[in-house]
């Protein structure tokens, strides 16, 4: 076992989440390694299927059992296993030291309660506010995410707001007590462009305000590139490459990264012709190919990706990738006959 | 050349009322699209692009005739849309085909793909019941599924490959016209990606037609020839797809340009204009220029007078604000 | 809101009419001649037609209709053939009353028992509890009212001598009657809490709530229940409406003097006033019921718009 890094307020050790269905069980997330250092950011990104999301809930404790369960990992939150906490001592995290906005703004927040009483519970549990000082609070926090005229939309239901002003209301809610880090799951997602160029803005100000450390899990590699220190790329479960932001997008190792990001039609280049794609789909969780998970997709694969799943390689500097091309076995490899045309 | 405009929006107006107070009469209407007027061009990409409750959906639907404008004229290969009666318009539909966000809404579960298929045919009666078969699989071929999923149920296959069936289903009636109403904003990257290609090679195969409605700048920019861009219900420019992106004229497309996160992290990052607040309410819309309420260059006349579209080019460049009167305006 | 209820009090209109309408019709479209029903069977020509100029059977329809109408608002609905008294004051002196108090406490007894089994179920999806909760609210719902009260009887009142067989004065006396009426109710609402519950669970927002740190069971009682309640206060609605049917029944078996026995009696007897009077009051007890239900329904979501 590593020993743990002061520096890190959270690492991810071989974490694997599994769903257990009828059909047999799904390894949503596969034994992922990854750290936040303090104050930093981290994108994890990855398409549907790839885990990302179910990566966040673990770490939160918050997957939904009996159905899906942390078969295995450590999550070391500031030193502590966070998987071997009771279910008192989970609570006292969730919203204080470590907080969660989520992708849809619209659903995420109660109806029937007022935006005030849902930033308040959270001061009220955690910080043992009492009602009318939760309430002043509300309000501070209320004008902290740029929400105008607080005093009048704490009274308001989040019916009565706007998508954006939700997101805003969602992300008061979570900075209420200063967490250390703070989990964003798709927080702009749903969001017009024009607002999610507010929000995100407003999450990079208060961040460096309140030193707080920051997960982004995001299929957008737009958002990444403008958000991120460190970035995690997930393919079914795993994590294929992870890397500091620079050279994931400029000097990218794994193919499905490299695939992925060209696949992104620009909106900032004169490109002609078609886009260069990744060819085929993600394969379905009960049918995983046994070596490389993203053998059936690659244009470079060799018998051996077939056959054995390559291991996540650091590299000098530091950064990972999980690709038999930057393991020294690949030379070594003839060239096995594509199984693709 | 001589293009050959093949749809033609005059005026097109769609209000939708809002029924409240005591008697349940009409208290107001959100006027979802107002007074905007376009031509597409036979073979071309016109996209309509804009944030939520700008109208470009309300655009397409109205085209098709989903909802009954309120008024305006729509000519479609110079034929009146909205002077046609339902039986006629229905014939119509043969011509006009649209590719919704969410495949998976409009296909019935319970038929296989291949019943899905054949009954667009039948209605729209284009081949004969021997050829149906072949037809169908020829659509599926066209499109990149086999004819062996063609018995399978859409619950079966993924959502890029229920896009696929979507469009061979738009296909498989021989449109002039295709409105994709973000027909790849569900997909991942890299199926999107698939799908986008496909959309093109199908245009120059079938000489088609697309008005693509969408609201990522990027897939836009990949796939049009020209651009319209709407906020609460009116255009505020429209232009060349170069012509629009390079030197985009109007501040409201400058902020939505500049809002979209790169993933050019080298560069150095051009200076982002961040509107403020959000977009108003499409009941009450701003008077004058509707975007002056979060315009960074709003004047005192911006609040009271409707700006026109100016010509800025010789590429048909238009946009619509007060700033523009006198040609291109200098930002830097 | 003023508004709303402005509004929904003229929709009560339609309503009304409508009811009153067929209230009214019911006289005429039964087979047989109302007065000949009235005056009964051994009454000869003169003495009918005596009694049709009397009801005003010989006028158009409509006028007979707006007279009955107007007379009803006036709370005047006609005297009872059998006892000779006002129709409104056989109603509302006693009867009503015991029939509302039963309808009463025995949808008090429904939401109660419902909502806990309800809520039990739900949170403890497929557990041991859940299913004979669920089983157990299978049989109540499927149960006959009668059948129920005479099993009730049988046991606590013959084999125990717990509780009396008949009559309406004691608690006591109350107890079986409630059970009998609001056992069915009761299955009812907890299988719809249990199925709200279940849906609202699922919702983002209750993952919110959890990712805030907030105790398990405040997530149920506070995030949860509050927006499961919308559709369980609808059917709750509903279910006084069938429980002003269900007294019927059981006031019949536990021989209570309520409003269902009159109409029985009434009908038995050829008593037409006294059960048009009584369909009558039903009928708008019925619809003020759902009216406060509807304003209900819009105080826990606010959302809800008119239409």
């Amino acid at each position: 076992m590593t020993i743990s890094n002061q520096e890190n307020i959270l690492e991810v050790r071989n974490l694997c989440t599994s769903f257990f269905t009828d059909e047999g069980e799904v390894k949503a997330v596969d034994g992922v390694d990854f750290s936040i250092e303090k104050g930093k950011t981290i994108g994890i990104v990855g398409e549907s299927g790839s885990g990302k999301s179910i990566t966040s809930l673990s770490i939160m404790r918050l997957v939904q059992e009996p159905a899906g369960k942390v078969v295995d990992g450590e999550i070391v939150f500031k030193g502590e296993n966070l998987l071997t906490k009771t279910k008192k001592e989970m609570r006292d995290i969730r919203g204080n030291k470590i907080s969660m906005i989520f992708q849809e703004p619209m659903t995420s927040l109660n109806p029937t309660l007022t935006c005030g009483e849902q930033i308040a519970e959270s001061l009220r549990i955690h910080q043992k506010l009492n009602r009318k000082e939760a309430r002043v609070k509300a309000i501070e926090m209320l004008k902290l995410v740029g929400i105008p005229s607080p005093e009048k939309r704490v009274k308001q239901y989040p019916f009565e707001l706007s998508g954006g002003m939700r997101q805003r209301v969602m992300i008061a809610i979570a900075l209420a007590c200063n967490p250390e880090l703070l989990i964003a799951d798709e927080p702009t997602t749903a969001l017009d462009v024009t607002i999610q160029a507010q929000i995100l803005e407003l999450i990079k100000k208060l961040q460096e305000e309140l030193g707080t450390s920051l997960m982004i899990i995001t299929h957008d590699l737009g958002v990444v590139a403008e958000m991120c220190d460190r970035v995690a790329v997930m393919y079914c479960g795993k994590v294929v490459e992870y890397a500091d932001v620079k050279t994931i997008f400029t000097d990218p190792k794994h193919p499905y990264t490299i695939g992925l990001l060209n696949s992104v039609p620009r909106h900032d280049l004169k490109v002609e012709g078609e886009l260069s794609v990744i060819k085929g789909s993600v394969p379905s969780p009960f049918e995983l190919p046994s070596g490389c998970r993203f053998v059936t997709r690659c244009p470079h694969a060799r018998e051996i990706c077939h056959r054995e799943l390559p291991a996540l390689e650091t590299k000098e500097d530091g950064n990972q990738v999980r690709c038999w091309i930057h393991t020294d076995q690949w030379e070594k490899q003839a060239e096995a006959v594509s199984t693709h045309e | 050349m001589s293009k050959k405009a093949l749809l033609e929006v005059n005026n097109l107006k769609q209000y939708f009322p809002i029924k409240g107070g005591l008697f349940g009469g009409t208290v107001n209407h959100v006027k979802a699209v107002d007074d905007i007027s376009f031509v597409v061009y036979e073979g071309e990409t016109v996209s309509v692009v804009g944030e939520s409750g700008c109208g470009k959906s309300t655009t397409g639907r109205a085209i098709l005739r989903l909802d009954d404008p309120t008024s305006g004229d729509i000519l479609f290969d110079g034929e009146n849309l909205l002077g046609l009666n339902k039986a006629k318009m229905r014939k119509k539909r043969k011509d006009l085909q649209i590719i919704f966000q969410d495949p998976y809404a409009s296909l019935n579960p319970r038929q296989t793909v291949r019943q899905i298929l054949e009954e667009a045919l039948e209605i729209q009666n284009v081949v004969s019941r021997k050829e149906r078969r072949q037809k169908v699989e020829d659509l599926l071929q066209t499109v990149g599924i086999g004819a062996h999923q063609m018995d399978r149920y859409p619950h079966e296959f993924s959502g890029g490959q229920r896009q696929r069936i979507g469009i061979a289903r738009a296909l498989s009636v021989d449109p002039k016209l295709v409105i994709c109403d973000e027909a790849v904003s569900a997909l991942d990257v890299s199926i999107q990606a698939q799908v986008l290609n496909l959309l093109k090679e199908l245009q120059q195969k079938f000489q088609l037609t697309y008005l693509f409605i969408s609201h990522d700048l990027g897939v836009v920019r990949h796939i049009s020839d020209r651009i319209i861009v709407m906020y609460l219900g009116k255009i505020v420019e429209i232009g060349d797809k170069d012509s629009l992106f390079e030197n985009p004229q109007h501040p409201y497309t400058r902020a939505l340009l500049s809002a979209i996160p790169s993933i050019n992290v080298g560069e150095k990052k051009k200076e982002r204009i961040i509107l403020k607040g959000d977009v108003p309410s499409p009941i009450d819309p701003p008077a004058g220029c509707r975007f002056h309420t979060r315009c960074p260059y709003a004047m005192d006349r911006c609040a009271v007078e409707e700006p026109k579209l100016h010509s800025l080019s010789e590429v048909e460049h238009k946009a619509a604000c007060h700033l523009l009167e006198d040609g291109p305006y200098d930002y830097s | 809101m003023f508004v709303f209820i402005i509004r929904r009090l003229f929709q009560t209109i339609p309503v009304m009419i409508g009811v009153t309408l067929a209230v009214f019709l019911m006289m005429h479209l039964i087979p047989g001649d109302p007065a000949q029903i009235m005056a009964g069977e051994r009454a000869d020509e003169a003495q009918l037609e005596q009694m049709r100029e009397n009801l005003g059977l010989n006028d158009p329809l409509y006028q007979q209709y707006f007279r009955y109408v107007g007379n009803a608002i006036q709370g005047d609905l006609g005297t009872s053939i059998r006892t000779d008294r006002a129709v409104t004051e056989e109603i509302f002196t006693n009867r009503i009353w015991i029939t509302f108090e039963l309808a009463l406490y025995g949808t008090v007894l429904a939401v109660i028992l419902g909502l806990i089994a309800g809520i039990i179920s739900a949170t403890r999806k497929y557990s041991f509890s859940d299913v004979s909760l669920m089983i157990v609210a299978l049989f109540g719902m499927s149960m006959p009212n009668f059948w129920l009260g005479i099993m009730l009887i049988y046991f606590f009142s013959v084999n125990l001598g717990w509780f009396p067989t008949i009559g309406w004065e004691s608690w006591k006396h109350m107890v079986l009657p409630v059970l009998t009426i609001g056992t069915g109710g009761a299955a009812i609402i907890a299988r719809m809490t249990r199925s709200s519950m279940l849906e609202v669970l699922d919702n983002d927002y209750i993952r919110t709530a959890y990712a805030k740190g907030v105790h398990d069971r405040v997530v149920i009682y506070k995030h949860a229940l509050r927006n499961a309640l919308v559709p369980v206060v609808t059917i709750v609605g509903l279910q006084f409406g069938t429980l002003l049917g269900g007294a019927v029944i059981t006031e019949t078996v536990f021989a209570i003097n309520g409003l269902g026995r009159l109409v029985v009696d009434s009908i038995r007897m050829r008593d037409f006033p006294m059960v048009q009077g009584t369909i009558l009051v039903c009928a708008v007890l019925f619809v003020v019921v759902n009216f406060i239900v509807d304003i209900t329904y819009r105080l826990i979501n606010k959302r809800i718009e008119l239409n």
